[in-house]
């Protein structure tokens, strides 16, 4: 291996870690607030970009009828409850943000030419499709079982993930999709060519870093997120609802879990099922940071995508092998340094 | 003959005969339930019992299935190992050591931690056994590898799928069999402890991470067999049957099945494998592509149930058969338990030297000092946020202090966990009761006996820990008619009053064979009657030369049965002597019912 290599290999290890990292961030964010271990965080990556995929090829993305589907759900459920409680402008309410909101969409989409829109229009509108996914399967999925012990929600998300797996492949079909890159041009810093993809995916994971560390610090809703992680009873007795809590970390996850789809398109063939293993990558991070350290598990990610770059490189059967078994160092460290006995929630 | 008796009767019949009388596509699917069966069992122990989780199972059994296609199939053995491939019950013996030594491993990585980290960790390991039997080529790589001799036993060879038939459901009915004795013996109600009861377990002598360790590995072990017996069903291995996303199945099949119940791992094995078969036939079509879509559907059931019926579908069915709940009988013949030697009244037993305990600003206890001797109840009083549960927790070795010493029997508390401490004869109450609610009383003081008896794993699963077991339930019964719960014996924990429910730790704290007993409060909750009965039974443990150290609020009880009382306020100790003279002092006085303006 030469520098020029090594550089091409850093390159790359840093473009995925920066998604790794923003994954990382969305796990060590639900969970702490929801004790819900995200397991299908990978599948919005992966339905972010297939559904822009999609809509890059003249077809109506299959994701926005999941989105009806949820939302006539969600609206069954709330509409319901409002009624019942004579609550007539709040029924109505539910509706049209769970159910109104999607089939305008629907509508727009089926209306539209979505091919020869703008890139910029054709990545709103996958995010408009997929991100609000995540609140309404918060709904459906976790507030009935909100206080169930850890395990019971890990096996839900694994319930989700798989569900959503097939249900990728019912909507994308079984062939890889790659979207064409952001813009065409390419930084030449000395030696290294560096893609604008590469600079897309760096700025856009540093500005979202930066929004979020404001959103958490300045922001009421932030700090409302805050307090539920660090006391889920004590911020509740305050007025904050941890309905409201887990709702919007699941818009927070399923917006940078999409996000990360469209970033990482035209970069890596992305199939309905590749989401898992990068889901799983942001997770060995996020394990790094003892799902609790939002700088740890950056610096995770960070080292998970150098190391699998390289990996790459010296031994490409092996690649997968080698990153999750990153995580053995960290869990003997973490084991060693625990010595009191706790009981599970 | 007892119901549940026949019923398992009339279902080990009809497993004999499926062979004769089903044609060999339901064989094949009663061998895959089998197969199938035997994993969703070690998830059973792990999840539904034990509270933890793996979705590393899948590789557990591939583990067992290439252990013993790479041995039997090779050519060019190196000669130390060339043993191993002559039989495949060598390398039934061989994977079964590998998959322990795995499990140990990865049981020891992630086992200390919380228990989400040993799922995260398993998913890991998952995958990571996919890639490599995916692309070591000894392994034959993606396309596996073929010629897998077939089991001979007693000169028969099982190379039919009606003749593996019996093989497989032998082993399942025999994993079945010591399951069920394992988790009705004392190392069963350590394990059964795991889920919501680590910290009294420790307490009361359990090595909970070793109990964390010993289902892991048994589920492990499970799987590995699985894996051999499917080896040498197909005589083909590849790596598609072994990866991440199987091992989620079966972690389906034991929650849909029940999690908690040993049956319930032969129910969800059995509903999911049969829908399975009928989704991949009947979805295809009816979407108009192909793919495993039933992923859809399995996930979907799988949120169904853990929303609607958490505990699966076996205590559904359990219902509709006569099933019949076995109480325990106590042999009244038993051996007593052995028992410590107590010290000489009037001996020092504990002894608190200038305690500080600070939280950062806050000084919880200040040069606190007390000593409690053999045969003497002391009692520690003070109004709310004096201070007594750090106290409390540093004599008991829950917390450290951060100046001063606490020495028990001579010998400092500080350094050592919960175990040792238990060892050494002293045993507590929790101010907040904790006992596992839905075991039997009986069950619950049982656990107190832990360290007084030393029958492991094996001899559980085999029932060699009868004679042992019998004289651990007369030394719970005898503490539990002691404490005056006899008739709640085989009521379920959970069913009694908050008060009895204080008095059933004393009985637990009791069934340790203690020198010094710690009660946090015992008396709260109780009526007139028990409280009496309490004061009673407290008097004559005294008499016995037990030393007890007891923080309670109420004064009628406390004065009329202590024979010290030391009490405290803001963290430091206002005034020390016997009850009357504490009754007088000005100090106190004002300390309970403030001082006149």
């Amino acid at each position: 291996m030469d520098m020029s290599i090594a550089l091409i290999l850093s390159q790359d290890g840093i473009t995925n870690g920066a998604i790794y990292a923003l994954l990382a961030l969305a796990l060590v964010l639900v969970f702490a607030v929801t004790r819900v271990i995200f397991i299908q965080q990978g599948e919005f990556v992966a339905y972010g970009a297939l559904t822009l995929a999609m809509m890059q090829s003249g077809v109506l993305p299959a994701t926005v009828w999941m989105l009806v589907v949820m939302g006539a759900l969600v609206t069954a459920l709330d509409g319901g409850l409002a009624l019942k409680a004579g609550q007539g402008r709040r029924a109505a309410g539910v509706a049209g943000w769970n159910l109104g909101y999607p089939l305008a969409l629907a509508a727009a989409l089926g209306g539209l030419a979505v091919d020869e829109l703008p890139l910029a229009v054709q990545v709103l509108l996958t995010l408009a499709i997929v991100v609000p996914m995540g609140p309404m399967m918060y709904r459906l999925m976790y507030q009935p079982i909100a206080s169930a012990p850890v395990l019971v929600l890990l096996i839900v998300s694994v319930a989700l993930h798989i569900a959503m797996v097939g249900l990728g492949l019912l909507f994308f079909g079984a062939e890889g999709q790659r979207t064409p890159a952001f813009s065409e041009f390419s930084l030449e810093l000395g030696p290294l060519m560096v893609s604008a993809q590469t600079l897309w995916v760096l700025v856009v994971s540093a500005l979202l870093i930066v929004g979020l560390y404001q959103f958490f610090g300045r922001t009421l809703y932030g700090k409302a997120l805050r307090a539920t992680a660090i006391n889920r009873v004590g911020a509740q007795l305050m007025g904050i609802s941890p309905t409201l809590a887990g709702k919007l970390t699941f818009f927070l996850a399923a917006f940078i879990g999409a996000l990360s789809g469209v970033l990482i398109a035209p970069i890596t063939t992305i199939y309905y099922d590749t989401g898992f293993l990068i889901g799983l990558k942001g997770f060995v991070a996020a394990i790094i940071g003892g799902l609790a350290s939002y700088p740890l598990a950056a610096v995770g990610a960070l080292a998970v995508g150098l190391l699998e770059a390289f990996a790459s490189f010296w031994a490409s059967a092996y690649k997968e092998v080698i990153v999750f078994t990153l995580i053995i160092p960290v869990l003997l460290w973490r084991s060693l340094r625990s010595h009191h006995v706790e009981e599970e929630e | 003959m007892r119901t549940d008796r026949m019923v398992l009767g009339a279902f080990l019949a009809l497993l004999l005969l499926v062979p004769a009388i089903l044609s060999p596509y339901y064989v094949t699917l009663l061998n895959y339930i089998g197969l199938y069966a035997m994993v969703a069992l070690g998830l059973v122990l792990l999840t539904g019992v034990g509270g933890l989780t793996s979705f590393g199972q899948a590789a557990f059994v591939g583990l067992g299935a290439y252990t013993t296609a790479a041995l039997t199939t090779a050519t060019d053995l190196p000669a130390w190992l060339a043993w191993a491939g002559t039989s495949p019950w060598l390398t039934l013996v061989v994977g079964l050591l590998l998959t322990a030594v795995v499990a140990v491993l990865i049981g020891s990585l992630t086992l200390k931690l919380s228990g989400h980290f040993l799922p995260l960790g398993t998913i890991a390991w998952g995958i990571s056994l996919y890639f490599l039997f995916g692309t070591m080529e000894s392994l034959g790589g993606h396309t596996g590898i073929s010629g897998i001799p077939a089991i001979g036993l007693l000169g028969w060879t099982l190379d039919e799928g009606g003749e593996i038939y019996y093989l497989i459901w032998a082993f399942l009915l025999v994993a079945m069999l010591t399951t069920h004795n394992l988790l009705d013996s004392r190392e069963g109600r350590a394990i059964r402890a795991l889920k919501g009861g680590r910290i009294m377990a420790e307490a009361m002598g359990v090595d909970t991470s070793r109990s964390r360790m010993v289902i892991f590995v048994i589920a492990a072990l499970l799987a590995c067999a699985s894996g051999w017996l499917y080896a040498h069903m197909q005589r083909f291995v590849n790596p598609t049957p072994f990866g991440v996303h199987i091992g989620i199945e079966y972690l389906f099949m034991a929650v849909v099945g029940g999690a908690g119940y040993v049956w319930g791992a032969i129910v969800g094995a059995g509903v999911i494998t049969v829908l399975k078969q009928w989704l991949q036939n009947w979805l295809p079509s009816l979407l108009g592509a192909t793919g495993s879509f039933e992923t859809i559907v399995f996930g979907l059931l799988m949120v169904l149930v853990l929303h609607r019926a958490r505990e699966g579908l076996w205590p559904i069915l359990k219902k509709l058969v006569p099933v019949r709940a076995v109480r325990k009988t106590i042999d009244a013949d038993a051996e007593p338990l052995p028992r410590r030697t107590l010290p000489k009244a009037g001996e020092l037993i504990l002894e608190a030297k200038d305690v500080t305990r600070r939280f950062g600003g806050l000084i919880a206890n200040n040069n606190m000092s007390l000593e409690v001797r053999a045969g003497e109840i002391l009692a520690l009083i003070g109004p709310n946020g004096a201070g007594k549960s750090t106290m409390f927790n540093q004599i008991s070795g829950v917390d450290t202090p951060t100046s001063g010493e606490v020495r028990f029997l001579g010998k400092p508390v500080a350094g050592h966990d919960s175990r040792e401490i238990a060892r050494m004869g002293m045993s507590r109450t929790f101010q907040h009761v904790k006992l596992l609610p839905t075991m039997s009383v009986l069950e619950n003081v049982a656990i107190g006996a832990h360290l007084r008896s030393d029958k492991g794993v094996l001899s559980s699963a085999w029932r060699l820990d009868r004679a042992e077991e019998a004289r651990i339930l007369k030394e719970a019964a005898r503490q539990i008619e002691r404490v005056g719960l006899a008739e709640h014996m085989y009521e379920e924990a959970g069913s009694l009053a908050l008060g009895q429910q204080r008095i059933l730790e004393i009985a637990r704290a009791l069934c340790a064979d203690p020198c010094l007993l710690l009660l946090d409060e015992p008396a709260a909750g109780l009526r007139f009657k028990e409280k009496e009965a309490l004061g009673e039974l407290l008097k004559k443990l005294r008499a016995e030369g037990m030393a007890t150290l007891i923080v309670e609020h109420d004064m009628d009880f406390v004065m009329s049965l202590v024979d010290r009382v030391v009490v405290m306020e803001f963290g430091q100790k206002i005034a020390e002597g016997l009850p009357d003279e504490i009754q007088q002092n000005p100090a106190v006085l004002e300390a309970y019912l403030g001082g006149v303006e």
